[in-house]
């Protein structure tokens, strides 16, 4: 099968955009540059140039919609209703399959991450346990004083301060394959899980800070093991068929239960909106149903009705709530973690400044687009300033890691989590059991 | 005419020059349909200095120069002459001084619209004119068109806030125009020409502009109506009463559709027509004229009038008629919109004769627009590729413009002439006003160096 091109794209799709403008003040490429190009209007008057035959498919073009952080700001903005993911898509699958686009090194770094790490989740555990040896062992900070990196060549070297901080235990070290309401909870159905990649090796503490939620809610959790990535990477960087075989060996995971399941439940913005698209991608007719299946956690939680803990007010802080752009601009779930923060206790809520405004870590953008990257994220760490919040909160590990690496680079003692682990800790500190100790 | 880009390069520096294909396929268009043409080059100037020294540049190089803003417009004004050179003002974005003492504020040309209010508010001032592009317009485009917004019924339109302006002239030439004098008649008032000039007599570097203390209360309305001459007559009866809200807006069904569509707030998309009525001032006045106008609305065939019962919901109702024009677009590939006005006595007449006009040509129309300033944004949802089609919307457009003028209206009420109303401007003028308008840019521009063709062909 041959990825779609820009020429065979149905026409409507690029001519929807009246090029009125109002997206541009919501994309941070722009802000940076202020130049048309670097703007969504101005994208996708290249797109439509290239449709037209008044643009070549080259450097150019590859090197535009690399710099695009695909975070979707623009779609929310457009009151046009132009479909900017299918045409972002479209015109990184042809530019990654055109053979004049590139440098080596993106390539060798894209060829890295989408064709050995993401593509097979045991690799990715492998790397996940070497990496959690060699920080653990105290050998990262060796490595990096000596600025090994460096002598590693700069494209290896680059990767190594992105790659995350390794948990202690992983996803499926700390989750069971089933795990059932505690006694005195009434079961209300079966749901299932989906660790997602980074989230799982990373993150596995919010993994099992969602399932704990789960369970206080009254729903049995089924969490199949080594669990596949969803292909969201491998889509937004130009991989649609690579895409396609990461989902379908995630949904074969599920399938034994599937029928069977209420929701399948997915913690992380950026999969979550690829994940509800299944069959765009995927030609079954289980797709179809898995579209329907999968919810956010907080979108599920506030539409099933959660338990709202209760709690002493004896010590508030306040919080910020920053929002991954897949979540809000991807799904349009804007409100529910928002309501969730708010029935917090022990927390108080303010308002961040541009928080539907992408962090610039964007999937594998922060590794690609180190620089622009870094502007992004600078601009964020200003408006987290401008709060008096004391721990930001966000859904989606690589907005979670980015902000992490941004607040410790400009030496802020403000902490980062996720709404489910400050709702699973709301309801451990009212069963009476202290809050786990995560660090 | 090729351009030497190097010449320009060492004025505003070699990274600020544009003159690959895809950097300017990008700024070959603004907000206008159907228009597009390439530039030969586009350049960033960060100051005024920057800005005389290019055009005297293009002077040697003889090239016409087309000054651009955030490219929003809506006639085609900053859309480039083939080769041309672009000079972009988004660098010259600093508010220099507010002057609470005297209610003015300084600023460069490339800031945003929105920026100014928001600064203006730091100091419980005000900026009222809010086009609906404001969170992106540059306030140099809107002097340049002389923009109005949804405010404009109450509070005017931009001419009626600047106050001066430093304007770099057709040979390069730097001069300031107007000043912080409330009362000034000396000598003709040549600031005024600049306004709505369309980038045609000179390139604006910086606007002084005049404030007004912020409002104290503010209430929001919307009143539906199951008929669009309904509604129209209820603007007129609320004028009549002598009660000058700062807004009265008027969006069709069509539209309504559509921003509901995009922005889905509850709005009541069953209506023919809605009016959205803002009233602002001291607290006592603005009750009272919110229950005098919801009073006049239901005895002229209202079905329903809302108050909004929060700040935030009026903003949201604000923002929703602000999406209306790009909203259209979700119905066909191609929107092209009018700007007609008409005096308020004639509204109902206009609003119906576009509705005949479009079933009289088969074609779907979508209408809004500042109801209260006669000002219609009548929008035909057609497709550009359709050749025939076009053709239809094309004898539309006229007959909508021979009935503006036959009811004493404008071509433009806010959009400006550019090159999409360009061949309508002769019929609203005599002989010798179209000429008394070449004889301005002659004298002021006489190589047509800035911005030709748009407005008139040159003489
Ligand atoms: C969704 C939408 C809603 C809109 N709503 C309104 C509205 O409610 N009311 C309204 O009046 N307009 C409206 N407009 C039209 C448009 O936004 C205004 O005309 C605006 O003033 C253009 O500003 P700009 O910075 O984009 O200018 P541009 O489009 O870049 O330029 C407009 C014209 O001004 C000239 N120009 C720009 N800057 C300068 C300068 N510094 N010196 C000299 N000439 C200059 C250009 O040559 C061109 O002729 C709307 C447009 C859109 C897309
Ligand atoms: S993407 Fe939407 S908002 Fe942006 S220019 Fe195109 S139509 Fe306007
Ligand atoms: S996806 Fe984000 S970076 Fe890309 S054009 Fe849209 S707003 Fe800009």
């Amino acid at each position: 099968m041959r990825a779609l091109t820009l020429k065979d794209l149905d026409y409507s799709v690029l001519q929807q955009c009246m090029h009125c403008g109002m997206c541009l003040p919501s994309c941070p490429t722009y802000e940076s540059t202020k130049r048309e190009r670097h703007s969504p209007r101005g994208r996708i008057a290249l797109m439509r140039a290239v449709a037209d035959g008044d643009l070549d498919v080259g450097a150019e073009l590859a090197e535009e919609m690399n710099y695009c952080l695909g975070c979707l700001a623009c779609t929310t903005a457009c009151p046009a209703g132009v479909d900017y993911t299918t045409m972002f898509e479209t015109a990184r699958a042809e530019t990654e399959a055109s053979p004049l686009t590139g440098t080596v090194k993106r390539r060798f770094l894209r060829w890295l991450l989408l064709n050995q790490v993401f593509l097979y989740p045991g690799r990715l555990q492998l790397i996940g346990h070497l990496l959690r040896i060699y920080q653990n062992s105290g050998l990262d900070l060796i490595v990096r004083k000596l600025k090994l990196p460096y002598l590693l060549g700069r494209s290896i070297g680059d990767l190594e301060p992105a790659a995350p901080q390794m948990n202690r235990e992983f996803s499926d070290e700390c989750i069971d394959l089933w795990e059932h309401p505690p006694e005195g909870v009434k079961v209300r159905g079966k749901v299932g899980m989906l660790t997602g990649c980074v989230q799982s090796l990373a993150f596995a503490d919010v993994n099992r800070d969602t399932v704990d939620v789960l369970l206080h809610n009254g729903w049995s959790v089924f969490t199949p093991r080594t669990q596949a990535c969803c292909g969201s990477l491998h889509a937004h960087n130009g991989a649609p068929l690579l895409a396609r075989q990461t989902g379908e060996n995630l949904m074969s995971q599920f399938e034994r239960e599937f029928p069977g399941l209420d929701a399948v439940i997915t913690n992380a913005g950026g999969c979550g909106s690829h994940l509800k698209h299944f069959s765009s991608v995927i030609d079954a007719d289980m797709a179809t149903q898995w579209d329907e299946k999968v919810k956010d956690i907080h979108e599920f939680l506030v539409e099933t009705g959660y338990r709202i803990p209760e709690g002493s007010e004896a010590e508030i802080h306040a919080l910020t709530y920053h929002e991954s752009c897949h979540l809000c601009h991807g799904q349009g779930i804007k409100s529910q973690p928002r309501e969730i923060l708010d029935s917090l206790p022990a927390w108080q809520r303010e308002e961040l400044p541009h928080s539907d405004t992408c962090c610039g870590s964007a999937g594998i953008y922060n590794v690609l687009q180190p620089e622009e990257s870094a502007r992004i994220l600078d601009r964020k760490i200003e408006s987290i300033e401008k709060t008096s919040a004391t721990c930001v909160v966000t859904s989606n590990p690589g907005c979670h890691l980015q902000i992490q690496g941004g607040l410790q680079k400009h030496g802020l003692d403000i902490s980062v989590t996720q709404p489910v682990s400050l709702l699973a800790e709301a309801y451990r500190i009212q069963s009476g059991n202290s809050p786990v100790d995560k660090s | 005419m090729a351009i030497n880009a190097s010449a320009f390069g060492k004025i505003v520096g070699k990274d600020q020059v544009l003159t690959e294909n895809a950097d300017l396929i990008p700024y070959g268009f603004d907000g206008t349909a159907g228009i597009k043409q390439l530039p030969g080059a586009v350049i960033f100037p960060a100051d005024t200095a920057e800005v005389a020294a290019s055009v005297k540049e293009a002077v040697r190089q003889d090239i016409p120069i087309v000054t651009r803003g955030s490219g929003t417009g809506l006639s085609g004004g900053s859309v480039p002459i083939a080769g041309c050179l672009v000079i972009c003002l988004v660098r010259l974005d600093r508010i220099l001084e507010i002057d609470p003492a005297n209610l003015t504020i300084r600023v460069q040309p490339g800031v945003i619209t929105k920026d100014i209010d928001e600064a203006a508010l730091q100091h419980g001032l005000f900026y009222p004119p809010d086009p609906g592009s404001m969170k992106i317009s540059t306030i140099g485009g809107n002097v340049a068109e002389n923009s109005g917004g949804l405010r404009g019924l109450k509070y005017g339109v931009t001419r009626d806030y600047v106050m001066g302006l430093e304007v770099v002239q057709a040979d390069g030439e730097v001069t300031r125009l107007g000043n912080a004098c409330v009362k000034d008649v000396a000598g003709y008032s040549l600031k005024d020409l600049f306004i709505g000039s369309e980038g045609t007599l000179g390139i604006i570097t910086e606007v002084l502009l005049k404030l007004v203390p912020r409002p104290k209360a503010r209430k929001t309305l919307m009143a539906t109506f199951s008929s669009m001459e309904a509604a129209a007559e209820a603007v007129s009866r609320i004028i009549a009463a002598q009660i000058i809200p700062c807004t009265l807006e008027f969006i069709d069904q069509v539209t309504l559709q559509c921003v509901e569509d995009y922005c889905q707030i509850g709005l009541p998309v069953e209506a023919a027509a809605v009016l959205l009525i803002e009233t602002d001032g001291h607290p006592s006045a603005v009750a009272d004229e919110a229950v005098a106008m919801e009073k006049i609305c239901r005895d002229h065939g209202a079905d329903d009038v809302k108050v909004a019962a929060t700040e935030e919901d009026a903003a949201k109702l604000a923002s929703a008629r602000r999406q209306a024009f790009s909203a259209l677009a979700r119905v066909r590939p191609t929107t092209i919109l009018e700007d007609v006005t008409v005096p308020r006595s004639e509204l109902a007449k206009m609003v119906s004769f576009v509705n005949e006009t479009a079933e009289k040509y088969q074609l779907q129309v979508g209408t809004f627009g500042h109801m209260g300033d006669g000002n219609l944004h009548p929008t035909f949802l057609t497709d550009e590729k359709n050749a025939e089609e076009m053709e239809r919307v094309h004898h539309a457009l006229s007959d909508i413009v021979d009935k503006t003028i036959e009811l004493g209206g404008t071509v433009t009420g806010e959009h400006g002439v550019g090159l999409a109303k360009k061949e309508y401007l002769s019929r609203q003028f005599d002989t010798t006003g179209f000429a008394m308008l070449k004889l301005v840019k002659k004298s002021l521009d006489p190589d047509n160096r800035l911005n030709p063709g748009k407005i008139f062909d040159p003489a």
